[in-house]
């Protein structure tokens, strides 16, 4: 199928430049990609800028109220599991406001798509602090510079029993279509963080690894069974450390050559590596003063992708599973178990 | 004590008696047994003509001192000095009161806060109420002394020895109490034949040793009063979880429910989860919000969908109601009353949520509201809002309460054909490739197309739509216009719902100044509203239609020179009419003690 097909007939109301253009863009042709019919796929989103996102895909589509767009996804998809269903939602819709919905949809792997757009603002409301906002951030709501700690979305999720987690870039397309679309075939529920630039409000505030100049050397695009390679001239590679006396392992950046080199996993079960890598570079944004080894890249791409069984189709399961044993199976002949008698 | 009134219920029904039942328990789940707090009591109505669980009863039961205290001294067991009073007590001046009195020790009687060692003198019960003393706990313990139980199983079977003695006492055939026995412990075989054993030897020792009391003949139900079936004894959730199976297979839908567990609701989830073998998706969100939000994911999605609740639930569902106002979804939302507000008295019955009901939403958002009256009606009502929902697009909350959740009544069993048709809202073929979510039948009733069906793709919102294109507008025009598209909407409902009737008085005094007067009430105080104009001799308008009001709600009222609306409340609906019709007289009477209504105190209100 072509990208045009999944793009409806509204015009595009994100600011110019906004990062949620470019995932605009990418989920038309990760949907293209894909090949399943507009009919059959539904985009459910709250409320924020990226819960606009529904309008513009040529789907079935449901923009909804603040923070509920995982509640309302879970119950389309648990209903009809045969329909493909994504959800769109912002920093603040699912971690914030949103904050249950998001865990629980994670704990029961109900097979669900999450665009969660990151830009660590409120941007709909004008500019107020978001829970992935760093440590110290000055905004609106935070003149003085907010004193809570973050979220770390993928620490979150993977806390939650996520079996799949990946991180993009607006600016770089192609993996954000390779996380879309790999996101779709995991079955199970799939959270994409989508790092996204806010120009109006948050401009520059992943300009760590946005940075063109910079990015090779501040990221790193894991792929599963290949080795965690990075660097402008592909130098570095990661490997893992354990501390003799704490056991505490830790990764360490060494050259491209070095034997210690990992190979990605994505399909571990355990998580601690993919924690580990989750975690990398996060410190830089839990505390915006902190002292941050910036040698660690920010790990992009498919981090974790686990099978397991998904709560739409347990459900269903066991509905067909009593049905199959079951003496009754209409209305009238439940009455007719009744102890009754005539007038 | 509610296993044993549950049963005791049943079989009068299965007997074919009429019944009404009243569970009156404590919120906590182990309250300190002896205690005055601790005291659950169950109350039954049974013959015919039944309206009520009764205001005074004719037989009590007392388990234990605090029990007899509770049920001599009623809502005032708690004032030291206090003494039998006909107000308050809840049982009359000739009743029976069986007390077991190996639960009167020095330590029992401590516990219910007794100053003397003679309950009787000082509760001042009198002298007409005859009180049959037997020693339940002992003869339960000789009658299972070579089951091999221990002390603490035998205890438990203390209830039955008084279940078979009241089977006695009202004469109930015992094969019949037996069978269903086995039926309610089908699942722990193993007490079925120690129970079995203390039933019978309550029931013998009710006649071998001739209590001091005459048996109760209970009179045969009116059957010329009744629709020829089946009937049977059901409780006022399970009435409303079957009410969602049957609407669900008469519109050819799965039915879907997103609940969270609250007091009462709960057993309307345990119901639906258990009815897997009518392809009942029941979900246990993770909050009330996501109950009601996956009920709206699987409306948006094509399914009968329901959310069940009580009012602290109502509260915290509002935002997404108002989602499914908007967004025009079919949607049944269960509120199972209780006492309020907060966390208020969770086990107790009230009619407080009905401007909840009404208007507790953001914006202007009208929903449809109604009400069962009775706990068998239940069915009748959770099928009707399944069907006003998807022939009408709309949200419909439908309102009972702890009094009908937890009460039973007698049941007649239709069959699914007998059943009005229902006709979910479609989406016609020639709109196909250029479908969008404003469009409107010619009732005004959008079409519905959901996720699956080739060529209606189209974006659903809780942002005002254009009345047109069916996306996003802020134009003033635009938002007015389809402010009264919604509340239309609403409006012409009232076209397909039943007309009000009013319950004539059957005593003609034309003379009588009751003859113009009408009581007014709406939902579960039928039974009581119902006995009440009976005895004052005046009509009765009862409402289970809200909102919208019946078509003839004006031509009906106006017709009496006296309205007197009675609710569990401090005026709710009395407001409500007020509001609508102005130039009605329209008084108010009103109790919120979360206990249904006294007969007798309406009675006198009315009668003043």
């Amino acid at each position: 199928m072509e990208a045009s097909q999944f793009k409806s007939d509204q015009y595009v109301r994100f600011c110019p430049g906004c990062g949620d253009h470019a995932i605009c863009m990418a989920l038309q042709k990760a949907m293209a990609q894909i090949g399943i019919p507009t009919h059959q796929v539904a985009v459910i989103s709250g409320i924020g800028c990226s819960s606009r996102m529904p309008h513009y895909l040529n789907t079935y589509g449901f923009n909804t109220i603040h923070g509920r767009g995982g509640a309302i996804a879970t119950g389309v998809k648990t209903s009809h599991p045969e329909i493909t269903v994504w959800q769109m939602s912002g920093d603040g819709d699912c971690l914030a406001i949103g904050g249950n919905h998001f865990i629980h949809e994670i704990r029961r792997n109900v097979d669900l798509n999450v665009c969660m757009f990151n830009n660590r603002i409120y941007g709909l409301t004008k500019g107020q602090y978001s829970p992935t906002s760093p440590k110290g951030f000055v905004s609106k709501s935070s003149p003085f510079g907010t004193v809570e700690r973050p979220f770390v979305p993928a620490q979150l999720v993977l806390g939650a029993g996520g079996t799949f987690f990946a991180r993009t870039l607006d600016v770089d397309m192609p993996t954000t279509v390779d996380c879309l679309v790999a996101a779709q075939q995991h079955k199970g529920c799939s959270i994409v963080e989508c790092l996204v630039n806010c120009v109006i409000f948050n401009n520059g505030t992943h300009a760590w690894i946005a940075d063109r100049e910079q990015r090779a050397e501040h990221s790193i695009i894991l792929k599963h069974g290949e080795k965690m390679i990075f660097g402008k001239d592909r130098d570095k590679g990661l490997a893992v450390e354990i501390d003799p006396v704490t056991f505490v392992p830790k990764i360490i950046v060494v050259p491209s050559d070095d034997p210690r080199v990992l190979t990605h996993d994505a399909t571990q079960p355990d998580p601690t590596l993919h924690r580990l890598l989750g975690l990398m570079g996060q410190d830089r944004i839990v505390n915006v003063n902190a002292e941050v080894d910036n040698e660690l890249p920010i790990a992009l791409g498919v981090i974790r992708s686990v099978e397991a069984d998904t709560y739409d189709q347990a459900v269903n399961r066991q509905i067909t599973e009593v049905r199959e044993k079951a003496k009754t199976k209409s209305f009238d002949e439940l009455t007719a178990t009744l102890d009754t008698f005539l007038l | 004590m509610q296993l044993t009134g549950n049963m005791f219920a049943q079989l009068a029904a299965e007997l074919g008696h009429e019944i009404s039942t009243l569970p009156d328990f404590p919120a906590e789940i182990r309250a300190p047994q002896g205690t005055l707090g601790g005291v659950s009591g169950f109350q039954v109505e049974l013959g015919s003509d039944v309206y009520t669980p009764g205001d005074k009863a004719d037989v009590i039961v007392a388990m234990n001192a605090a029990a007899l205290k509770v049920c001599t001294l009623g809502s005032h067991f708690n004032h030291p000095q206090a003494h039998f009073d006909d107000e308050f007590a809840l049982y009359h001046r000739h009743a029976i009161v069986i007390v077991d009195t190996d639960a009167l020790t020095d330590k029992d009687l401590e516990k219910a806060l007794y100053h003397t060692d003679n309950p009787f003198t000082e509760l001042g019960i009198p002298e007409s109420v005859q009180i049959v003393p037997v020693p339940l706990t002992s003869l339960t313990k000789e009658a299972l002394k070579d089951s091999g139980m221990d002390n603490k199983a035998v205890l438990k079977c203390r209830n039955m020895f008084a279940l078979g003695l009241i089977y006695w006492l009202f004469d109930e055939p015992m094969e019949k109490a037996i069978h269903l026995l086995e039926e309610k412990f089908k699942k722990k075989p193993a007490l079925i034949a120690p129970n079995t054993k203390v039933i019978v030897d309550g029931y013998n020792y009710g006649q071998n040793l001739a209590l001091n009391t005459t048996q109760i003949r209970l009179e045969e139900l009116d059957a010329a009063n009744k629709q020829p079936g089946r009937y049977t004894s059901i409780a006022g959730n399970k009435a409303t979880a079957w009410g969602l199976i049957a609407a669900a297979q008469k519109a050819g839908k799965h039915l879907f429910l997103g609940s969270y567990p609250i007091t009462p609701a709960t057993d309307i989830l345990h119901e639906l989860a258990a009815r897997k073998d009518m392809n009942v998706m029941a979900i246990q969100a993770e909050d009330e919000i996501a109950g009601v939000c996956t009920a709206i994911g699987a409306a948006f999605a094509g399914d009968l969908a329901c959310t069940t609740t009580s009012g602290p639930g109502l509260s915290l569902k509002s935002e997404a109601i108002g989602l499914a106002v908007m967004a025009e979804l079919p949607l049944v939302i269960v509120d199972v009353q209780r006492g309020g507000p907060s966390t208020g008295l969770p086990t107790k019955t009230e009619q407080t949520d009905l401007m909840q009901a009404l208007y507790g939403r953001n914006g202007e958002c009208p929903a449809v509201v109604i009400a069962a009256s009775s706990s068998a009606n239940c069915f009748d009502f959770a099928y009707m809002a399944c069907k006003i929902a998807l022939e009408n697009m709309t949200p419909v909350i439908l309102l009972t309460d702890t009094y009908l959740a937890n009460g039973t009544g007698l049941w007649r069993v239709p069959t699914l054909e007998e059943l009005p048709a229902i006709h979910p809202q479609s989406v016609p073929e020639e709109l196909k490739g250029h479908f969008n979510p404003a469009l409107r039948d010619e009732r005004g009733v959008r079409y519905w197309a959901f996720p699956g069906m080739e060529g209606y793709e189209h974006r659903n919102i809780g942002l005002e739509r254009d009345a047109e294109k069916g996306t996003i507008s802020t134009n003033p025009e635009n938002h007015e216009h389809m402010v009264l598209a919604r509340k239309h909407k609403i409006e012409q409902i009232a076209n397909s719902i039943p007309e009000l009737k009013v319950i004539k008085s059957q005593i003609s005094n034309h003379k009588s100044k009751m003859s113009e007067t009408l009581l007014v009430g709406w939902g579960s105080t039928e039974g009581h509203l119902h006995a009440a104009a009976n005895a004052l001799g005046c009509d009765l308008a009862q409402f289970n239609y809200i909102c919208p009001l019946p078509r003839n709600t004006r031509e009906v009222l106006s017709q009496y020179k006296r309205i007197v609306v009675c609710e569990l409340n401090t005026g709710q609906f009395a407001t409500y009419l007020r509001a609508q019709f102005p130039e009605l007289p329209i008084e108010q009477y009103n109790e919120i003690k979360g206990q249904p209504f006294a007969v007798e105190r309406i009675v006198n209100h009315v009668k003043k």
